[in-house]
């Protein structure tokens, strides 16, 4: 299961800000490592809640630091 | 017995008939908004696409900007001010609670014929203009409506907050709408979210401010992320059903005018509205900042100066923001 949302996540960040679906793994920072900003951060968020029809509100995003923490958030929620 | 009341008949159709624009003088760079806020030039490109923009003189009001791009636009219909029988004026940024600032404008450029009213709509004010207008031509309660977005939002931001100081602008851009001898106008798809009154509103009430005092005057304040979920969650879906409501297709348009608020959410909107790439995207952003209700029609003037649209085009607009409000529509340009 989170290995398939990894790679969900993985093919809409790449969709959203051109980064290789290779480099996205759980470790990794959205910001500090990715390079995703505020902006691009909802873009992901927004093509996430279509994917797995979960809901991630604004005030949630912010605690989304790493890959890692996206998978686990949408695994326990959808 | 009740008695028998006349009503008045318009014409069928109605039309964009001439734009006009005023554009304040001084050009403001990245790097001067840089002197207020802790950013770059590049941040600010890369979050907004904004290069540069324009900021109206101290002296250079509402009134005075709505009147100059309005006289641009009479002229260019080839009407006389007499013959206009309503202005409407799309504003956040006159100063004034009463009167409005069509009365003002509507003196200014002697349409004494005409009645007028502001319309606050925010950022979708000028789209919420061009349905009124139409509906007013097509009902015969004016002949020709002249239809104004103006803002002076530098009055009323913080230089200091990052997340609106490089963002918003100053300018204004004015239509005159007409009778046509064929639709040039088609149905709006518009709405309100007043449960998101808080993404984009005032830091406080002017009597507030009167009374308590506080750190700074009423400016106007943004949840950034909030307003750019919703823009791209829900406008792109709104601009889709304007095209339906028309009854044509994307590939058709010969061009898309967003709202110019940031060209990451114009991007957005291009990608989920599957626009083709042979469709011009306005991006008058780059120079001239987020106008709010000006924007619009700023944007459209100049692809039409600058070809990259034709008179006569057909043309997709949508325009969105504070409320939260939107309005769109499928239009010919004039």
């Amino acid at each position: 299961m989170s290995q398939d949302i990894l790679s969900g996540l993985a093919v809409i960040v790449n969709e959203v800000a051109g980064v290789p679906v290779e480099d996205v793994t759980s470790e990794k920072s959205f910001v500090d490592d990715l390079d995703i900003d505020s902006l691009s951060m909802v873009e992901v968020v927004m093509a996430a809640e279509d994917k797995w029809g979960v809901k991630i509100p604004d005030s949630e995003v912010k605690n989304l630091k790493t890959v890692g923490d996206a998978v686990t958030f949408i695994a326990a929620n959808s | 017995m009740t008695a028998a009341i006349r009503t008045q008949h318009g014409v069928e159709f109605a039309r964009i008939m001439s734009i006009g624009v005023h554009r304040p003088e001084r050009v403001v760079t990245n790097a001067e908004i840089c002197t207020f806020i802790d950013s770059s030039d590049e941040w600010i490109q890369e979050r907004s696409g904004i290069t540069e923009r324009r900021f109206a003189a101290k002296d250079e009001s509402v009134v005075d900007m709505a009147s100059s791009a309005a006289h641009k636009a009479i002229e260019a219909a080839g009407i006389a001010a007499t013959d206009i029988g309503m202005v409407l004026v799309a504003t956040v940024t006159h100063p004034y609670q009463t009167p409005s600032a069509s009365t003002e404008v509507a003196a200014r450029i002697g349409a004494v014929n005409a009645a007028a009213f502001d319309i606050s709509a925010a950022c979708a004010g000028f789209c919420f203009g061009v349905s009124l207008a139409n509906d007013m031509v097509r009902s015969g309660s004016s002949t020709y409506v002249l239809v104004i977005g103006v803002e002076k939002l530098t009055d009323w931001i913080d230089p200091r907050d990052r997340g609106t100081a490089f963002l918003f602008a100053d300018g204004a851009g004015a239509v005159v709408i007409g009778p046509s001898e064929v639709p040039a106008i088609g149905p709006t798809i518009w709405g309100a979210d007043g449960g998101q009154k808080d993404a984009i509103n005032m830091s406080q009430s002017l009597i507030e401010y009167r009374d308590n005092g506080g750190p700074i005057f009423p400016v106007i304040t943004m949840q950034g992320q909030q307003v750019f979920r919703w823009a791209v969650g829900e406008m792109a879906k709104a601009a889709q059903r304007a095209l339906d409501a028309a009854g044509v297709d994307a590939g058709d348009l010969d061009a898309f005018i967003p709202h110019q608020a940031n060209n990451r959410i114009t991007d957005a909107m291009v990608r989920a509205l599957k626009l083709p790439a042979h469709v011009p995207v306005a991006r008058d952003i780059v120079t001239s900042g987020n106008t709010s209700a000006a924007s619009v029609p700023l944007a459209m003037e100049r692809m039409l100066r600058t070809g990259e649209a034709k008179s006569g085009g057909t043309a997709l607009l949508i325009g969105f923001g504070a409320g939260l409000v939107f309005a769109s529509q499928v239009v010919t340009l004039p």
